[in-house]
C-alpha cells in the first residue's frame, strides 16, 4: 500500500510537476468524499425504509430493487428543481450558509481513522478539530434564517442555534472521560487505549448521554424542534429548494453520520473486534457494523419517540446533563487518582 | 417540590424509553400491512359507490324512465336529463342523461331514489380524464359503463336486495 502511494506519487511528480499536489489532495479529497456520500445518500432510503418497517409498513420499494434506486432518484429531482431565492433575501448569504453547513460537515472527515492505517490527517490533536469543525455548522444555520427575511426561518434558526450550542456543551463533557481515560487527544490513541476495554462499559452513562447529546445535536427527533413543522413549517429551511435545500439535507445527514463515527471511535473501540479471537476478520468491518448499530438507534429513535417541548429541551440539557456529566468527570478524575495513572 | 427518589432512579434508568424502544422493535418483525396497490387490492363492499351506470332490460331497452327524480334529488346538482319528445304513456325514454363527474359527491342518493335501479353506482373506481369535458359523461358512456360492469352491477345489488 505505503510503496504504491510512494509510485503514484512520483509518477505523478513526473507528469504534472507543480500542478501534482493540488492535484493529489483532490484526489484524496474525493477517495474519502465519495464513500461518505454514498452513506449518506443511502442513509436516507435506510431511514425511510426501517421507519416505514417499524410502522409495519413497507417504505420505498419501487425503484429498482429494494428500491435502492430510490436515492438517485431524490438526487436527479433535486437537482433539476429550479432554486427559488425570496426577493428579498440576502442573496449571498443565503446561497453560502448551506455550502457551510454541507462544508463544516464534510470537512471534519479529514481526521477520522477508518482503521489503523485508513487515516487521510493523522494530527495529534484529531478530536479537538472535529469538535471545533462541528461546531461551525451552527453558523449556516444562522446565517439561513437571517438571509431568508421570513420570519420561520428565522425562528427555526434561532432555536437551531441555541439547541446547537446547548447541546454541544454536555457533549464535550461526555469526551472529557475518554480523554482522561486514554490520555491523548488523538483519534487514533483514544481507539488504542480501548484494546483492552472499550470505554462503553467504564463510561456507560456517558456514552448514553452523549448520544442523546448529539441526537439534539444534529437536530433530529425527538429534538428536531428547529424544523418543528406544525409550528415553523420547516423551521430554517423553510425558503431554501432544489439542490441548496439538499445541501442543507445532506448536512444533516453527514453530520448524523459524523457524530455515529465520533461515538464508535470514543466508545465503541473503532475498528477493534469484540474480543481478541475475532481478530481475523478485517478492522474495517468491525467499524462498519458498530457504525450501523448506531446509525440504526437514530432512526429507531426518531420511529419511537414524539418531539420535545423546547422549554423541557433547555432544561434536559442544561440542568441535567451538564451537572451529571461534571459530576462523571470528577468521578473519573477521583478513581484515576486513586488508582493511579492509567 | 417533593421529589421521589424512585421516581428520579426511574427515570435516570430510562426504563420507559427503553420499554417504548422494545415495542417499536417488536412491531419492526410484524408482518406489513401495506397493499401493494396496483397489484394487491383491498375487498371492495357490495355497496361500494364507484362510477355511474345505467342498467338496459333483459330485452336490451334502457330502464330509466325519465322521471328526473335523481336529477331532483341530486346534491351536486351533476345531472341533466331531458326527456325524448317520442315518449308515449307505455314508454318514457330519455334524450340526454349527462352527469358531470366532477361535480358528483358519490353520495349514491341517485341509486335511491330511482324507481327502476336503473342509475346505478357501480364498483369501478379506476377512471379518469384528461379534460374537464371528458368528465362529463353522457347517456352513451354510461350505458356503456353498464354493458362493461352489468355483470358485478347485477351480482352486488342480488347481494343487498334483502336490505332494502
Amino acid at each position: 500500500m505505503a510503496e504504491f502511494l510512494e509510485y503514484m506519487h512520483g509518477m505523478g511528480t513526473d507528469l504534472l510537476g507543480p500542478v501534482w499536489p493540488l492535484a493529489w489532495t483532490v484526489i484524496k479529497i474525493a477517495v474519502l468524499l465519495a464513500p461518505v456520500m454514498f452513506c449518506v445518500t443511502y442513509l436516507t432510503l435506510a431511514e425511510r425504509r426501517i421507519i416505514g418497517f417499524m410502522q409495519i409498513r413497507i417504505g420505498p420499494n419501487r425503484v429498482g430493487p429494494f428500491g435502492l434506486l430510490q436515492p438517485i432518484a431524490d438526487a436527479v429531482k433535486l437537482f433539476v428543481k429550479e432554486t427559488l431565492i425570496p426577493e428579498k433575501a440576502d442573496k449571498v448569504v443565503f446561497l453560502l450558509a448551506p455550502i457551510i453547513t454541507l462544508g463544516a460537515a464534510l470537512t471534519a472527515w479529514a481526521v477520522i481513522p477508518f482503521s489503523p492505517e485508513l487515516i487521510l490527517a493523522d494530527i495529534n490533536v484529531g478530536l479537538l478539530y472535529v469538535l471545533a469543525i462541528s461546531s461551525l455548522g451552527v453558523y449556516g444555520l444562522l446565517m439561513s434564517g437571517w438571509a431568508s427575511n421570513s420570519r420561520y426561518a428565522f425562528l427555526g434558526s434561532l432555536r437551531s442555534a441555541a439547541q446547537m450550542v446547548s447541546y454541544e456543551v454536555s457533549m464535550g463533557f461526555t469526551l472529557i472521560p475518554v480523554i482522561m481515560l486514554s490520555g491523548s487527544l488523538s483519534l487514533k490513541d483514544v481507539v488504542a487505549a480501548q484494546s483492552g476495554m472499550w470505554f462503553v462499559i467504564p463510561l456507560f452513562p456517558m456514552f448514553v448521554i452523549y448520544f442523546i447529546s448529539v441526537v439534539a445535536e444534529t437536530n433530529r427527533a425527538p429534538f428536531d424542534l428547529p424544523e418543528a413543522e406544525a409550528e415553523l413549517v420547516s423551521g430554517f429551511a423553510t425558503e431554501y429548494s432544489a439542490m441548496s435545500y439538499g445541501m442543507f439535507f445532506l448536512g444533516e445527514y453527514a453530520n448524523m453520520l459524523l457524530v455515529s463515527t465520533l461515538g464508535v471511535l470514543m466508545f465503541l473501540g473503532g475498528w477493534l473486534p469484540p474480543v481478541s479471537w475475532l481478530g481475523f476478520i478485517p478492522g474495517i468491518i468491525w467499524f462498519l457494523i458498530k457504525l450501523g448499530v448506531l446509525l440504526f438507534a437514530f432512526l429507531w429513535i426518531r420511529a419511537t419517540f414524539p418531539r420535545y417541548r423546547y422549554d423541557q429541551l433547555m432544561r434536559l440539557g442544561w440542568k441535567v446533563f451538564l451537572p451529571f456529566s461534571l459530576f462523571w468527570i470528577f468521578l473519573t478524575g477521583t478513581i484515576i487518582h486513586l488508582v493511579g495513572a492509567v | 417540590m417533593g421529589l421521589n427518589i424512585m421516581t428520579v432512579l426511574d427515570s435516570f434508568a430510562l426504563r420507559e424509553l427503553v420499554a417504548g424502544l422494545g415495542v417499536t422493535l417488536k412491531y419492526m418483525f410484524k408482518p406489513k400491512i401495506t397493499i401493494q396497490y396496483p397489484e394487491q387490492r383491498t375487498p371492495l363492499s357490495p355497496r361500494f359507490r364507484g362510477e355511474h351506470v345505467l342498467r338496459r332490460h333483459d330485452n336490451g331497452t334502457e330502464r330509466c324512465v325519465a322521471c328526473k327524480l335523481c336529477e331532483a334529488v341530486c346534491p351536486a346538482q351533476a345531472i341533466y336529463i331531458e326527456i325524448d319528445p317520442g315518449s308515449t304513456a307505455s314508454q318514457r325514454l330519455t334524450r340526454v342523461y349527462d352527469i358531470d363527474m366532477a361535480k358528483c359527491i358519490y353520495c349514491g342518493y341517485c341509486q335511491e331514489a330511482c324507481p327502476v335501479d336503473a342509475i346505478v353506482m357501480g364498483p369501478n373506481f379506476e377512471f379518469y380524464s384528461e379534460t374537464r369535458r371528458g368528465l362529463i359523461y353522457d347517456k352513451a358512456k354510461l350505458l356503456a359503463n353498464g354493458d362493461r360492469w352489468g355483470k358485478q352491477v347485477d351480482a352486488n345489488l342480488a347481494a343487498n336486495a334483502k336490505y332494502r
